[in-house]
């Protein structure tokens, strides 16, 4: 298993994420900086998150437009795996190789705390591990999190299964739209109709070690690192 | 270029518009020797601002203690800096943005994020948290929704793109501050102990090289802006508030980082206040060198910026570096792979002079040293205020004493949504606190927070406090109060004092009373720095917080940081489950039966701040801390709580809430009010902290206390879903449901400033 973390200028949970992949879960992970063409032979590129490019225009704009951008369209046309954290996410959709789109959080606030996450299914590379758990917590910590689809693209969205986390609400439901950003039909994560390109919202990340996942599950939370095994699984099972 | 003139005869006018007194002109005239040209006034004018210069303050802040066993370097230099073991340090400081934050809350409190980040790594540390301390007006004061707004969304915005987590603060809301808020922004970097850059600009020939954004005409004379008070007109200064691009400040970051993993440089400097200006002649004086700079190669923005604009202007994101001769290329080849521009402006000479030229002529040539030995100090006379006595009368009699039960469970309920009590979450949330992966406490976890260090189980816990209350009342007890609150707090998640960093916030010096306070205040903050050995080591002052005759409250911030030796067993609040015994390690009443002196009991729900503060017990909050630290760091205590705004019942109240997503818990405990019942309940004495442990622990946590002698009073058991305190006859003293009580405390905030929900 091998896996690149794209720098964008404004990247800023890239150390984060290659901290999870290489000293948590012992993943052979590196940086590509968004000047490279060429992606090294990996199985996995992940989109961190951060604000690349300032957010100038809208989120993820012009990181579209990044030199290494082709390789990782490139990338997943092969079928390989991609996964977009929170401005990875924003990025995957302006690039289009994800529907739909984030827009300002409903109350134009920026939001970070922790979220509850309902898993739709389980017959996704990245949902696969999380089995018994139907519900995790991981932190959000986004201000143009809105998530936004026309009603065909959700229709068709939802008869493929492309849904894969929604946020819960206090009373333990899915709302219309999300409390914490306004997000359509309460959706927090996402896949492309293949089943190979990932983006979500909230932070897996910052919810593989105990030590820092926060007071959830008793202080022992790890449930963002079930969704990052989910991927290593994958992709050792597609060698 | 459009009539600019550089050689303008210098009219008295002119001098007193740039905030120079007809004995400040003189002595300019003395260290030239001659007329300035108009550009070397404006040189003077920031380089003599109060801002600067410390000129009003310098003199009483030679009394503070800053070296220790840990102290790699104290103030003077861009931020302090601790050695935190396994060849690891921190470096940090606290600057205020008071000013710009009042004139344009989103910028000026984004841009004072900014600069206190460069000042952090600049020393060549990555910065891994950030603190905030804010003050402002009154809730129902028509402008402090707005200013609140844009400044927890101005500091958000800059610090969350950064990715640096904000993980801590406080606020208060008091009139004192409806026209002049208070924004003191606090970071923290890691480095390594033997790789601190310093601002120094040493090796004749060796290039000055500007990095990072261009220079345009913003902010020209903030530091002055800074050193005055406001009146009518402030408004209109809103120009010289600078605007924040942090998306270029996080390039910079990562360029200077990159840059300092090499041996090109040797020495660096942030241009913050003052900026060109300062920057060079603070890097020549400390190395005892000068600098010959060339303005036409200054990387600008603004078409046809003239030398006063350029050498006055205060554009972000700009650091001035001194490199390896020879080497400019491989400088400019780091900062060019992150899009900067490195450019080289000038050259270190040996002439103990700056000089500065522009289009072929020298606009400025100002000798370093006198600058800054003939700057003025001033030993402003100072006696305490003439009301002083009839502040410290508090009479009881008109604030009716609670009846035990509903009474007194009313008064806490409106205690706990009160502006100055109620929960931050509001604010915190709108701040990344978890990027990094390295928050162990988050904000509202626990008394301070705690971020992990690298290789191992060491951390760093960090806390920012001042009651301006208490400083109004008496500005050294209060001083010193902040301090051994902080060191409290830091006790609670079980860290010991590593060192200081302080923010000075007053009046206009020229007042004696205004200059009192400031004396007292920093005497309070040496005495306790001394007391709990934890050394101030960098610091930043911000005086003229008035507009007209109305002074803020003496307010000096003061944030610890401290070193916890395994953050797995950092401390929190939340009691977090059910039959753990209780107690309280203090008296719960002092001498004068639990002081509602300055308490926020007073201010929000009597709208009175009387009464004199007690004088810190610097023994007993060795002992309690002592105790404190001891038990969480073996693990026999998990929840510990300093008693502090709104005494006992709050504490209690907290602790029982958590953190967000902590359980929430109910609690019994017992008391014996000797006086007043809302004395007992919500008086504020210090040296006192709530802890929580396992019933079969306690003759352990008894042995701990004893050894420390620290007072150790049991008061009851955690369980239930109400808040109960009885009297020794099990008489209900406050009974409420945990879930009406955290209602009221969690939207308290939102609901005070009208934000809805």
């Amino acid at each position: 298993m091998k896996a690149a973390v794209v720098v964008l200028p404004g990247s800023n949970c890239d150390h984060d994420c290659l901290h999870v992949l290489r000293d948590v879960l012992g993943v052979d992970a590196r940086f590509v900086w968004h000047k490279e063409r060429e992606l090294p032979p990996v199985d996995l590129v992940v989109l961190p998150g951060g604000f690349s490019y300032g957010d100038a225009l809208r989120a993820g704009a012009i990181a579209r437009f990044a030199p290494i951008m082709e390789a990782v369209a490139a990338h997943a046309r092969r079928g390989a795996l991609v996964f977009g954290i929170c401005n990875g996410f924003q990025i995957l959709a302006e690039a289009g190789l994800l529907p739909g789109a984030l827009l300002r959080n409903r109350d134009q606030h920026f939001v970070c705390q922790d979220v509850r996450l309902q898993v739709e299914h389980v017959e996704s590379a990245l949902t696969r591990t999380t089995g018994g758990r139907h519900i995790l917590t991981m932190p959000v910590a986004h201000g143009e999190g809105r998530y936004h689809i026309d009603a065909e693209g959700l229709r068709r969205m939802e008869g493929q299964g492309q849904v894969l986390l929604r946020y819960l609400e206090d009373d333990d439901r899915v709302g219309e739209v999300a409390g914490i950003n306004g997000s359509l039909a309460g959706i927090a994560g996402i896949m492309n109709a293949e089943g190979n390109v990932f983006g979500m919202m909230p932070h897996p990340e910052r919810a593989a070690e105990p030590l820092v996942g926060g007071p959830a599950h008793g202080g022992s939370n790890t449930d963002g690192r079930l969704l990052f095994e989910g991927l290593l699984h994958d992709a050792e099972s597609a060698r | 270029m459009k009539g600019y003139v550089n050689h303008v005869p210098i009219s008295d006018a002119l001098v007193a518009e740039h905030g120079l007194s007809p004995d400040e002109y003189q002595r300019v005239l003395e260290v030239l020797g001659r007329e300035p040209t108009l550009t070397e006034l404006g040189i003077f004018s920031v380089m003599w601002s109060e801002h600067c210069s410390y000129k009003s303050s310098r003199k009483h802040l030679g009394g503070l203690p800053t070296s220790g066993p840990r102290v790699l370097q104290g103030p003077g230099e861009n931020a302090g800096v601790v050695d935190v073991g396994g060849g690891w340090a921190v470096a940090f400081k606290m600057e205020s943005h008071n000013h710009p934050s009042f004139i344009e809350p989103y910028q000026g409190a984004a841009t004072g994020v900014g600069g206190i980040m460069r000042d952090v790594f600049t020393m060549g540390a990555r910065p891994i948290a950030s603190l905030n301390s804010l003050r402002f007006g009154r809730v129902d004061h028509p402008r402090t929704p707005y200013l609140v707004g844009g400044v927890v969304a101005g500091i958000g915005g800059y610090g969350n793109c950064m990715g640096v987590p904000t993980v801590g603060g406080e606020v208060t809301f008091d009139p004192s501050y409806d026209g002049n808020i208070l924004v003191n922004a606090f970071n923290l970097g890691l480095l390594r102990a033997d790789r601190i850059f310093r601002g120094y600009a040493t090796g004749v020939g060796n290039p000055v090289i500007y990095v990072g954004a261009k220079t345009g005409r913003d902010g020209i004379h903030g530091a002055t802006m800074a050193s005055d008070t406001f009146d009518e007109g402030s408004e209109q200064k809103r120009p010289t508030v600078q605007v924040g691009d942090p998306f270029t400040e996080k390039l910079l970051l990562e360029a200077c980082l990159e840059l300092f993993a090499t041996d090109l440089v040797i020495g660096i400097q942030d241009m913050g206040a003052a900026g060109l200006t300062s920057s060079s002649f603070e890097m020549a004086s400390r190395a005892g060198t000068g600098l010959d700079l060339d303005l036409d190669a200054v990387p600008q923005r603004a078409a046809d910026l003239d030398p006063y604009e350029m050498m006055l202007s205060e554009s972000q994101e700009r650091m001035l570096l001194v490199a390896r001769a020879g080497r400019e290329a491989e400088v400019a080849e780091i900062f060019r792979k992150w899009d900067l521009d490195a450019v080289v402006v000038g050259r270190v000479t040996d002439t103990g002079r700056v000089v500065v030229t522009w289009r072929g002529e020298t606009a400025a040539d100002i000798p370093v040293d006198p600058i800054t030995e003939l700057a003025p100090r001033y030993d402003r006379p100072h006696h305490p205020p003439a009301d002083l006595e009839s502040r410290w009368r508090l009479d009881l009699s008109a604030v009716a004493d609670p009846a035990p039960g509903d009474e007194a469970s009313a008064r806490l309920t409106a205690l706990l949504a009160a502006p100055n009590v109620a929960s931050r979450q509001w604010i915190y949330r709108q701040y990344d606190h978890s990027v990094r992966v390295g928050t162990v406490r988050r904000p509202g976890d626990a008394d301070a927070a705690v971020i992990r260090l690298p290789d191992g189980d060491r951390g760093v816990a960090l806390t920012v406090d001042c009651n301006p209350r208490l400083c109004w009342l008496d500005p050294l007890r209060g001083a010193a109060l902040a301090i051994v609150e902080c060191c409290r707090n830091l006790a609670c998640v079980g860290a010991e004092p590593l060192g200081t960093t302080d923010c000075l916030n007053f009046g206009n010096p020229e007042r004696p009373e205004i200059m009192w306070e400031l004396v007292q205040a920093i005497e309070g903050i040496g005495l306790a720095c001394r007391e709990m050995e934890c050394p101030v080591v960098s610091g930043n002052v911000s005086l003229y917080n008035e507009t007209g005759a109305t002074a803020v409250k003496p307010t000096p911030s003061v944030a610890v940081v401290g070193l916890v030796e395994d953050v797995h067993r950092a401390g929190c609040t939340a009691f977090g489950r059910d039959d753990l015994e209780v107690a309280l390690l203090g008296v719960l009443e002092g001498p004068e039966g639990g002081s509602l002196a300055g308490s926020v009991l007073l201010s929000d729900l009597e709208g009175r701040c009387a009464g004199r503060p007690a004088a810190p017990d610097f023994a007993r909050e060795r002992a309690v801390q002592g105790a404190c630290r001891e038990l969480v760091r073996t693990g026999t205590v998990a929840s510990a709580h300093d008693l502090s705004e709104g005494g006992l019942a709050v504490a209690l109240a907290e602790m029982c809430f958590g953190g967000p997503g902590y359980p929430q818990v109910g609690v019994s405990v017992h008391i014996h009010p000797r006086a007043r019942l809302d004395q007992a309940l919500f008086g504020e004495d210090g040296g006192r902290i709530l802890i929580a442990y396992a019933l079969d622990d306690r003759a352990l946590v008894q042995a701990v206390a004893a050894r420390y002698e620290a007072p150790l009073a049991i008061l009851g058991l955690t369980g239930g879903d109400h808040l109960r305190i009885t009297d020794h006859r099990g008489h209900a003293l406050v009974d409420a449901p945990i879930a009406t009580l955290h209602e009221a405390w969690r939207f308290g905030l939102e609901r005070a400033l009208g934000y809805g929900e």
